[in-house]
């Protein structure tokens, strides 16, 4: 009896550093998704809905995962410049344009795009404010 | 003792279920100003009677580049807003509200939507064409109109009273109000509510077959 109880314990312990060693990048993302989701509604949901599911065909919606992730690195240039030109999302044509938000610095914009990333049932990971920057540099 | 008091609970029961169960049937208000005046009665005599506010005739070219009239709404309930196709701000959330319970009432041509923009220099009908077709509700039940500033400000404020201003200090343009308002079939207000609230969008949903089931009597 007495060993098993030092046996579970042992365990427990040994669970809570497991847990709380949790790799720092992992805390950082979800920092950055919660963020990301006041930025989305402030600046986004209007259009793109609450899940992401967009407008008709005058808002694409968010959740082609396949798109996010071939265009990962235009994405920031997409939410900081808008978007002129149609794109096709799912499948389906979007025309008209994006408007512009000029006034998100990067890590506003890092942290948009983790959040949209990780939701609507996408699941693609961090974003860094480094990678943002370097991404806005290569906007055509 | 627990029967003495079981027999005062039972009794105040059953008082608040007729209580509740008495109450007459819902109606909704009438909103604007009213007014009373002296009418003649069919029968000779005159008499006092409530006026109340009503929409007056419109006139105003549609997404088809037709001219549409009040005419239009004959015997219709409908919900009318004011709004601009390349508005990113309240607008869309406005109008998925507005499609959400156009998609509920799609089979009932008793029920009809009225946009006005309130862009007069870049909406013009084909424009609202696009933007109709593209929100997915071109059938005709939902009519988007364009109208000269004048005219459609003017019904805006003097009649739907819905705020609108022109205003070239905001980022795009305008300053509305996002109310959608509820017309009955004698084109009097009955109600208006914020169509970017979402639980004011769920009472307007409740309403509607409130206001269809009072023409029906």
């Amino acid at each position: 009896m007495r060993r098993f109880l030092i046996g579970t314990l042992f365990l427990l312990l040994l669970a809570t550093i497991i847990y709380s060693c949790q790799d720092a990048g992992q805390i950082k993302q979800d920092v950055y998704y919660v963020n990301g989701r006041d930025l989305y509604i402030k600046h986004c949901q209007n259009c793109h809905g609450a899940k992401g599911e967009g407008l008709g065909t005058l808002t694409p919606p968010l959740t082609d995962s396949v798109f996010l992730k071939s265009n990962r690195e235009k994405l920031a240039c997409y939410i900081k410049n808008g978007i002129k030109d149609s794109i096709v999302i799912n499948g389906i044509k979007y025309e008209g344009t994006m408007p512009a938000f000029p006034e998100l610095y990067d890590i506003d914009i890092a942290q948009l795009l983790v959040y949209i990333s990780n939701s609507f049932g996408n699941k693609q990971g961090m974003y860094t404010t480094e990678s943002v920057a370097t991404d806005l540099k290569n906007c055509k | 003792m627990k029967l003495q008091i079981s027999i005062p609970l039972s009794l105040f029961a059953a008082a608040i279920v007729l209580i509740t169960s008495c109450q007459g049937e819902k109606k909704l208000p009438i909103l604007g100003p009213r007014t009373v005046e002296t009418v003649k009665k069919p029968d000779g005599s005159s008499g006092v009677d409530t006026v109340y506010k009503t929409i007056p005739n419109f006139s105003f070219l549609n997404q088809d580049s037709v001219t549409i009239t009040n005419d239009k709404f004959r015997d219709k309930i409908y919900i009318a807003d004011f709004f601009f196709t390349s508005c990113t701000t309240i607008c869309p959330t406005m109008h998925r509200n507005m499609k959400e319970i156009f998609e509920k009432y799609k089979d009932n041509p008793e029920v009809m939507y009225l946009s006005h923009t309130i862009d007069f220099k870049y909406d013009t009908p084909s424009v609202l064409k696009k933007y109709a077709q593209k929100l997915g509700v071109d059938n005709g039940q939902w009519q988007f109109v364009y109208g000269s500033k004048d005219s459609v400000y003017k019904i805006a404020e003097k009649d739907y009273l819905v705020a609108v201003i022109e205003d070239s200090t905001a980022k795009e343009g305008y300053i509305h109000q996002g109310w959608l308002v509820l017309i009955d079939k004698q084109k009097r207000i009955r109600g208006a509510y914020d169509g970017t609230d979402t639980k004011q969008v769920a009472q307007l949903m409740k309403d509607i077959p409130v206001l269809l089931s009072e023409d029906k009597k």
